[in-house]
């Protein structure tokens, strides 16, 4: 299974990061600190997997991002590389060409989509099309949701009523 | 908890306000903020928003908690912020009506919520199980799954596994109506509840029970991702426990193999049949053809990937699957485009293991140019792989190439290479090796690499094998000379362990040294300066030794002459005389030599070294032993101011046992006085110095202590005050050397016998005579310590030798023309019975107890009460041994044949399932057909009758699910599979 999925910028700023296995406050910030050492200077065109720790991160860039998964040594690596890409065809169908500022200003959505394809560190649905309806029906009630309630105007007339 | 209250009591004046809520910054103003900050002021803001987010989160408005808390989420989980404190306002938000908020919470919750340390989860149950029963909207169940199947304790999962069940059985779709799955006829939520049962299961064994049976059944749902999510799921709990309880469900994977085209079901599969293939030889026998077809015919490498790992690592007997597997691996290992199927490929190897050594041996240029390859990681691969297959027979040839290697590589992987290297040729004391003399050089060797940063161990390594090798000895004292009279070693720190060593060596085996006054000069060079104290002291010490040794040497060198002289007066008297006259003008020809230049003339050192240990006889004139006195004396008087205590120490012993030699009047006179005052001069003192000195010292096991028997009537938890009253008699308890022991041996003719009672040895003899209460019988001590077992181990792999012998070939290039190989036979290793080599290998079983129960409660579910796998298993052993038999021959013939038998057999049995198996083998027959034409003609016909397979595969799982209800019941493995 998948331990955790990271994403960092190559400057080594986290931009996501989903734990599949528990790992406590301090620990977490340890393991991106490690793991960001040990990929952002691994050059170009080197292999996409490093051991760490007993268990093997899958890693492989995407423009400035590097897209990171901790699995068992048992699993199957080249499906972990398929399972990511899966993630970023996804997320760039629903950003329309997505790009770091995109996860950066919307990073409950990446976790939202990255929900829909991950459920306890293991792939649930492999069919991009069913994740976007999925999200964006999601999407629609969340949406609906806050018409009715979330507006300013509706926020004063409670507060002052 | 603890910070929510300190903020609670500095905002108690404002509290939350309406002003709060009204100037709230979002989410998006906060990671602007965060953004525009200059660089250092990051650390001020995060705590300045989380202050800020800590009065917000307790306001009563939701849409203001929502906020906070979202801000919180972001903070915690990309700034690494702690966020525990808020785990109960991400409860508070749970129940919200709106998907909004509650999405929200839920985010909050699996990101922050930690099983064993969030103490608020329990409160959590009542919501969760709300959200999971069938009448709330499918997407909160949703989220109530994910939050399950991240952050459940025990607990939790002990009391939702009856909520998740509903969600698992194909009734739910039609309770919770989806809109848009509804011609699929499955919940959407059926997939998760899957995953969500098998967190479950890992976590809490009690519910084994109540949810196995409805995740077998998610197996044959029509939904094709149930079927991937429970695959999923048992190939997770299949690969964290004891797998014989899946065995019985072995029928229904097979049926999946076959009929699934989805490459991530079709890897789940794999991944449960490499652990199921060993246990049942039957299931690899029907295994095999379905694995070679994937590998023939998929696209896709993963999928590739996974059936070679699944054949290399449980159907080893499959010759021809295996070569199959193999010829792929061979095309990942030469793909220069891509990085990761080579590192993959050589993984694959490594787990092919001993057994198959063939596979890696035929790819052995791949292997070999991987060691260049550019990516670190594979050319670790690499060489753990290489490391993998040495045995003894090819270990000199790969370790060679290895240190070779090593030159040219760069500094890190050099020193993994002499690591490897080091590690496996000093493996259970040195099994491997057969060539002592070889090896002590290639560690000399290993020394001159100028990245070398193993001092630590070659130096053990040296000092090691002169204490158990007799034999690599004189070779050891050649390698330890030779690094020692390089000045240009002692300048690197990294060797400076290593020149202790060689110090150590060439002192304490001084009588393989050829030529003692070099060795001094090397000793005490001036660039010694530059060691360490520590190893400067050691050097002192081996000066020492070779001081004793030297003079010593020379009194008996004396008296040999004189007894011989008086002996045989006129005839042989005068010849020995004269060889003596001859060898000493040899010898300080050889000083000149020395002190002129150190152009010394290596090559003839061997042979002028046997010939005088022949003779058993150095020879040292007076001149020879006063420039020796001489030149310590100019050297080591410096150093008896030395700042450290035990360079000091050392020096002054040296220098005290100089100053004693020159005042012994003896010692100015000619050399006739010199010999005569033995007994009380020089003599005496050289002896007890040397008797001191020529003790062999011998490696000493771990347990010796524990095998001394206790003797009768001696009570070791008595009180010992009686012993103060001996302690007080005032003679010295002898301090014994803890991890060296003292043994006197037969082999070395001279000295030994020759000091018959030196001081201590006498002192302890008194005392013991006198105490003899406290010693341990003596005889049995000396018996145990004189009798070491042999080390060299007749266990070594022969199966293996055919094997490797291609593998030698591999470094054929590389390869030094070396000496003579093998033509010795192997010296003697002392070697402790136990705790010098053990190599620990109960390391997996501490996980199995760990599963024991959840495999235990599976097992009982799955097979029913008819007791533990073996007895299943042994009821059907006999006939599936004869299987077996069937299926060996089977694989040595052709291809087409042994399918044909197969499928005979499956129409032999009286099966239930035998309308199944017959379509099958007309399946195959199909198949067969193309295989027989030609294989590359297959390759076409895979891509044109692709359509008329789908068309079959229909058939098949049309078929295939009528006889599903039976499976789960069945005892043991199906009839299917005989």
């Amino acid at each position: 299974m998948i331990h955790f999925v990271l994403l960092i910028s190559r400057q080594g700023k986290v931009r996501l990061t989903k734990w599949y296995s528990p790992y406590s406050q301090k620990e977490r910030s340890k393991v991106i600190r490690e793991l960001g050492r040990i990929i952002l200077t691994r050059a170009p065109k080197l292999c996409n997997f490093v051991e760490w720790r007993g268990y093997k991160v899958v890693y492989r860039r995407y423009a400035s991002l590097y897209f990171c998964a901790c699995i068992d040594p048992d699993d199957n690596e080249l499906e972990i590389l398929e399972i990511i890409h899966h993630y970023v065809e996804i997320l760039d169908r629903y950003f329309g060409s997505v790009c770091e500022l995109d996860l950066i200003f919307n990073f409950h959505k990446a976790y939202y989509i990255l929900d829909e394809i991950l459920i306890a560190g293991e792939l649930q649905e492999s069919s991009k099309k069913n994740v976007a309806r999925l999200v964006a029906a999601q999407d629609a009630l969340v949406e609906t949701a806050k018409e009715q309630t979330g507006s300013t105007s509706n926020m004063i007339a409670q507060a002052t009523k | 908890m603890a910070g929510g209250s300190s903020s609670s009591s500095s905002s108690s004046s404002t509290g939350p306000s309406l002003v709060d809520s009204l100037f709230q910054r979002s989410l998006d103003d906060l990671i602007k903020s965060l953004r525009s900050q200059p660089v250092g002021a990051e650390p001020a803001l995060l705590s300045r928003a989380l202050a800020e987010i800590r009065r917000e989160i307790r306001s009563p408005d939701p849409d203001t908690k929502a906020v906070a808390l979202q801000k919180l989420t972001y903070l915690s989980s990309i700034h690494g912020l702690d966020a525990s404190w808020a785990a109960f306002h991400a409860l508070e938000l749970l129940p919200s009506p709106s998907p909004l908020h509650k999405r929200l919470a839920y985010l909050a919750a699996s990101l922050s919520f930690h099983p064993s340390t969030t103490d608020v989860l329990p409160l959590a149950t009542h919501q969760l199980r709300k959200d999971l029963s069938p009448s709330s909207p499918p997407n909160f169940s949703s989220l109530a799954l994910h939050l399950l199947s991240l952050s459940a304790s025990p607990d939790l999962a002990r009391h939702l596994a009856p909520d998740i069940l509903p969600l698992l059985s194909p009734r739910a779709s039609s309770t919770t109506t989806n809109t848009k799955n509804n011609n699929n006829n499955s919940s959407p939520l059926r997939p998760k509840a899957a995953v969500a049962t098998l967190h479950a299961l890992s976590l809490c064994p009690d519910v084994v029970p109540l949810l196995v049976k409805p995740l077998v059944d998610c197996l044959s749902s029509p939904d094709p991702r149930v079927v991937s999510a429970a695959v999923g799921a048992f190939a997770e709990l299949v690969s964290a426990t004891d797998p014989s309880p899946y065995l019985p469900l072995a029928p229904e994977f097979y049926r999946l193999l076959t009929d699934s085209r989805n490459n991530w079901v079709l890897i789940k599969l794999l991944k449960i049949f490499a652990r199921l293939a060993p246990l049942e030889p039957r299931l690899a026998a029907r295994l095999v053809d379905p694995l070679c077809d994937l590998i023939r015919r998929s696209s896709a490498q993963s999928l590739v990937l996974e059936c070679v790992r699944t054949l290399f690592s449980g159907f080893p007997d499959h010759d021809r699957a295996l070569r199959l597997a193999v010829d792929k691996v061979k095309e990942f290992l030469t793909n220069d485009d891509d990085p990761n199927l080579r590192y993959l490929g050589l993984r694959a190897l490594t787990i092919l293991g001993p057994r198959n050594s063939w596979g890696v041996v035929e790819s052995r240029d791949s292997v070999i140019q991987s060691l260049a390859d550019p990516d670190p990681n594979i050319r670790h691969e690499a060489l753990r792989l290489i490391m993998g297959m040495v045995f003894d027979t090819n270990v000199v040839e790969i370790s060679v190439m290895l240190v070779n290697y090593a030159m040219k590589s760069d500094p890190v992987f050099a020193n993994e290479m002499l690591d490897a290297v080091l590690t496996t040729c000093g493996r259970n004391v040195y099994e491997l090796i057969v060539d002592f003399d070889w090896y002590v050089s290639l560690l000399g060797e290993m020394a001159r690499n100028p990245h070398c940063a193993k001092g630590e161990e070659i130096e053990r390594q040296l000092v090691d094998i002169g204490l158990r090798v007799r034999d690599a000895r004189p070779e050891l004292v050649r390698v330890a000379r030779d690094l020692l009279i390089d000045p240009a070693l002692l300048g690197n720190p990294f060797l400076w362990r290593i020149l202790s060593a060689a110090a150590w060596v060439s002192g304490e085996y001084v009588e393989f040294s050829t030529n003692w006054l070099e060795l001094v000069e090397a000793l005490l060079q001036p660039r010694t300066s530059l060691l360490p104290p520590l190893v400067r002291a050691v050097y002192i010490q081996a000066v020492f030794k070779v001081l004793a040794f030297c003079f010593s040497s020379y009194i008996d060198q004396l008296e040999a002459s004189q007894v011989s002289s008086l002996g045989h007066s006129t005839t042989v008297g005068g010849s020995t005389i004269e060889c003596n006259a001859a060898s000493a003008n040899c010898l300080s020809d050889d000083i000149t030599g020395t002190e002129s230049a150190d152009g010394f003339a290596t090559a003839d050192k061997p042979a002028s070294l046997l010939s005088l240990l022949e003779k058993k006889d150095p020879f040292f004139t007076r001149e020879s032993l006063k420039r020796i006195l001489y030149l310590i004396e100019t050297a080591v008087g410096p150093l008896s101011e030395n700042d450290d205590v035990e360079v000091q120490e050392r020096a002054r012993n040296v220098l005290g046992l100089i100053h004693m030699l020159q005042e012994i009047p003896a010692w100015k006179t000619e050399e006739e006085g010199f010999k005569k005052d033995k007994d009380n001069g020089v003599g005496k003192i050289m002896n007890l110095m040397q008797a001191m000195f020529s003790e062999e010292i011998g490696p000493v096991s771990v347990n010796a202590q524990k095998r001394v028997p206790v003797p009768e009537g001696l009570v070791l938890e008595e009180n010992l005050s009686d012993l103060a009253m001996i302690l007080t008699e005032g003679d010295i308890a002898p301090s014994m050397s803890i991890s060296f022991t003292l043994r006197s041996h037969q082999h070395m003719e001279t000295k030994d016998e020759a000091a018959p009672s030196v001081q201590s040895t006498y002192l302890l003899a008194e005392h013991r005579k006198r105490h003899g209460l406290y010693y341990l019988p003596a005889e049995k001590d000396e018996t145990e310590l004189n009798d070491f077992p042999r080390a060299y181990d007749p266990l070594l792999p022969v199966s293996h030798s055919d094997a490797t012998e291609d593998l030698v070939k591999l470094t054929e290039q590389s390869l030094i023309p070396r000496k003579v190989k093998h033509t010795k036979p192997r010296p003697i290793v002392l070697k402790m019975d136990e705790g010098d080599g053990v190599l620990p290998s109960a390391l997996t079983t501490v996980k199995e107890s760990k599963d024991d129960m959840l495999s235990g409660a599976i097992h009982e579910v799955l097979l029913g009460n008819e007791g533990k796998p073996s007895s299943s298993q042994k009821g059907s052993s006999n006939k599936s041994s004869g299987r077996r038999m069937k299926g060996v021959s089977d694989n040595s013939e052709s291809v087409p044949q042994s399918k044909e038998n197969l499928d005979l057999g499956d129409r032999e049995n009286r099966s239930s399932s035998s309308r199944r198996s017959q379509h099958r083998s007309h399946g195959k027959g199909r198949h067969r057909s193309s295989q027989n034409n030609e294989e590359k003609e297959e390759k076409s016909h895979r891509n044109s009758t692709r359509s008329g397979h789908h068309h079959e595969r229909h058939e098949h799982r049309q078929r295939g699910e009528t006889p599903l209800n039976a499976v789960p019941q069945a005892p043991a493995i199906q009839d299917l599979l005989l």
